[in-house]
C-alpha cells in the first residue's frame, strides 16, 4: 500500500524541521519561503521518516493521504 | 446582511452597562467559560453575544473552524480585536509591522529550528539556577515560581543572555501586573479609570524605569565585540527611546509568557492529580537520564528535542483541558462566510480553544485527563486538526510551539528527576482566576517539594 505526501502551503510557516526528518522527500522554496514536496508518492521505506515529518511540523502543514491511483 | 439573524445566546448574569447596554461583558468579567460554553450548548456551530457596542460571533465544531482559521489576514484582522494589549505594549510603538510580520521576525531570528539546541540548554540552566535554593524540602506558589522562571527564559532566549543577567524578580512581578491589567472592560475603554488599569499603567512605568538604568549602564560600559552583544544593544545603537524599546519587549515576551508558565503549573497540578501517570512519566525519564555503565548520561538540553512520549502525551493532556488562551478573536475585514451565514465587515467572530477541546464527538469522554488519546493510533491531536486546538491552527497556528513544548519538557526533565510534590491545599482548589483576558492560577496554589532519595 503506497502513499502520497500533501503539503498545505497555506498553512506552511517555514520552519523547515521536516527537512530534518525526511530529507529526501522535503524541500524548500527560498523566495516563497515555503516547503516543497520533492517526491509525492514516496518509497514505502521513507514512510517512518515521513510519518515524523507530519507529526513534529509546528504548523501542521503536512498529512499522509493513502494513494487513490493503485 | 447582518448577524442579527445569528441567535443571541441568553444571559447568566445581568448587564449592569450603561443605558446603551454593555451586553454580555459582565458575564464576561466572571464566568467567560461559562458564556462560551452555552453559546455552543443554545446556539450550535455559529453562535452570537455582545462585548460592550460589539458583536462577536463564535464558531465552534471542525466545519466552521477550519473556515476560521483558514481565512487570510486580509478577511480576519487579529491585531484589531485585542484592544486591551494597546496599553500593555505601549502607544505608538504597536506597529510598524503587522503581526504577520512579527511573526515572521521571531520565527526568522530567535525561534529558528537551528537555534533550538542553544535555547535548550539556556533553559535548562535557568531551571537549575531556580532550583539551586531550594535544599531538601519547602514549598512554593506555583503562579509566582513559574512566572519569574518563564520571565529568566523567555527574556534569555527571545532578548538575550547580557539582558537577563540584568533582571531580578522585580521585573516579573512588574511584568505579572501588566497580564492582570487585561480586564475586559477594555472592550468599552482600554484607559478607563479603574484599578487593575491603573496599577497595569504603572508597573509599564516601572518597567520602562528598569530597562533605562540598564541602558545607562550599556552607553557608559561602551561598546563591546559583537558576539557579546544582544538585541538590547541592537536597538541602543539606532537610538530609540526606553519607552519604545521596552514596549518591544513586552511585546516580544508577551506570548510565551503567561502560557507557558500557566501550562507548566497546570501540567504539575495534573500529574499531582493523577499519581499513576506521574509514576509512568517518573519512571520514563528515570529511564532516559539513567547512566548505567557510567559513560556519561544524555543531557536533558539534547532529550528535550527529542521524544519523550508519556511526558509529552501528559503536557498535550494538560494544554487540551487548560488552554492558556480561552478565546482567540478576529475583526471581520472583507465578507465571510462561516457555517454557511456571511458574517459582514466590523463583526468579531472568534474561535474558543476551551470550548473545542472538549467537544464530545471529537474528544470522548472531554473532561477526563487521559494522556492515552496521544498515543498511536488514536492521535487525536493530529486527528482533529481544526477542534484540538491549544496553540490555534492554520495560518496563525502559534510559531512557538515548538519552542513551548521543548521549554515544558526541559523543566519537568529537571524537576521531576530531582524532587516529589505534593498538593498543600484541597485538589478542586487549584483553579484559574479568569476576571481578566489573560488567565492565571488563583492565588493560593502552593505545592510542597521534597528532594527524592535516588
Amino acid at each position: 500500500m503506497s502513499f502520497r505526501v500533501v503539503a498545505d502551503l497555506d498553512l506552511c510557516q517555514g520552519h523547515r524541521m521536516c527537512q530534518g526528518e525526511a530529507p529526501a522527500v522535503f524541500g524548500f522554496d527560498e523566495a516563497a519561503d515555503h516547503v516543497t514536496v520533492l517526491q509525492e508518492r514516496p518509497d514505502e521505506s521513507l514512510r517512518p521518516g515521513v510519518e515524523s515529518a507530519v507529526k513534529h511540523c509546528p504548523a501542521w502543514a503536512l498529512a499522509i493521504e493513502p494513494d487513490e491511483e493503485e | 446582511m447582518s448577524v442579527s439573524e445569528i441567535r443571541e445566546v441568553s444571559y447568566a448574569v445581568p448587564d449592569d452597562g450603561p443605558a446603551e447596554g454593555w451586553g454580555h461583558l459582565a458575564e464576561m468579567r466572571v464566568d467567560p467559560v461559562g458564556l462560551f460554553e452555552r453559546v455552543r450548548a443554545e446556539c450550535g456551530d455559529l453562535g452570537r453575544f455582545r462585548l460592550a457596542d460589539k458583536d462577536v460571533v463564535l464558531v465552534s465544531g471542525a466545519e466552521a473552524q477550519e473556515q476560521f482559521f483558514r481565512a487570510p489576514d486580509s478577511t480576519l484582522d487579529q491585531a484589531a480585536a485585542y484592544p486591551f494589549m494597546t496599553p500593555i505594549f505601549g502607544k505608538g510603538v504597536v506597529f510598524d509591522a503587522s503581526p504577520e510580520e512579527r511573526q515572521q521576525m521571531l520565527k526568522n531570528q530567535a525561534l529558528r529550528g537551528d537555534m533550538m539546541r542553544g535555547h535548550a540548554s539556556t533553559i535548562e540552566r535557568e531551571i537549575r539556577r531556580m532550583v539551586a535554593d531550594w535544599g531538601d524540602e519547602g514549598e512554593i506558589d506555583l503562579l509566582d515560581w513559574f512566572a519569574e522562571l518563564t520571565i529568566y527564559t523567555t527574556s534569555a532566549c527571545l532578548i538575550g543572555k547580557p539582558f537577563r543577567e540584568e533582571l531580578d524578580p522585580s521585573f516579573a512581578r512588574h511584568y505579572h501586573d501588566l497580564e492582570r491589567g487585561t480586564d475586559a472592560l477594555a472592550y468599552v475603554d482600554p484607559y478607563l479609570d479603574i484599578e487593575s488599569f491603573r496599577v497595569r499603567d504603572a508597573a509599564r512605568e516601572r518597567l520602562v524605569e528598569l530597562v533605562q538604568g540598564i541602558i545607562d549602564r550599556r552607553v557608559a560600559r561602551g561598546t563591546v565585540p559583537r558576539d557579546e552583544r544582544d538585541l538590547l544593544d541592537v536597538l541602543i545603537s539606532i537610538d530609540t527611546s526606553a519607552d519604545y524599546i521596552t514596549g518591544i519587549f513586552i511585546s516580544m515576551m508577551f506570548a510565551g509568557h503567561h502560557t507557558s508558565s500557566g501550562t507548566a503549573a497546570w501540567a504539575l497540578i495534573e500529574l499531582m492529580r493523577h499519581p499513576d501517570v506521574m509514576r509512568d512519566v517518573v519512571a520514563e525519564l528515570d529511564d532516559l537520564y539513567a547512566d548505567p555503565d557510567g559513560t556519561g548520561a544524555v543531557e536533558v538540553s539534547f532529550q528535550a528535542l527529542r521524544s519523550i512520549p508519556r511526558l509529552e502525551a501528559a503536557l498535550k493532556e494538560t494544554l487540551r483541558l487548560h488552554p492558556p488562551l480561552i478565546i482567540l478573536m478576529r475583526v471581520v475585514r472583507e465578507e465571510i462566510e462561516l457555517a454557511g451565514h456571511r458574517i459582514p465587515p466590523g463583526a468579531v467572530v472568534a474561535a474558543s480553544p476551551r470550548v473545542s477541546n472538549r467537544i464530545p464527538e471529537d474528544f470522548p469522554d472531554p473532561e477526563t485527563f487521559d494522556p492515552g488519546r496521544y498515543v498511536d493510533p488514536r492521535q487525536e491531536d493530529l486527528q482533529n486538526r481544526w477542534t484540538w486546538i491549544p496553540f490555534g491552527a492554520g495560518r496563525h497556528r502559534c510559531v512557538g510551539n515548538a519552542f513551548a513544548m521543548m521549554q515544558m519538557k526541559a523543566i519537568f526533565s529537571v524537576i521531576l528527576r530531582d524532587f516529589e510534590f505534593e498538593m498543600t491545599q484541597p485538589s478542586e482548589s487549584y483553579r484559574d482566576d479568569v476576571s481578566k483576558m489573560v488567565i492565571q492560577l488563583e492565588q493560593p496554589c502552593r505545592v510542597r517539594y521534597r528532594r527524592r532519595v535516588r
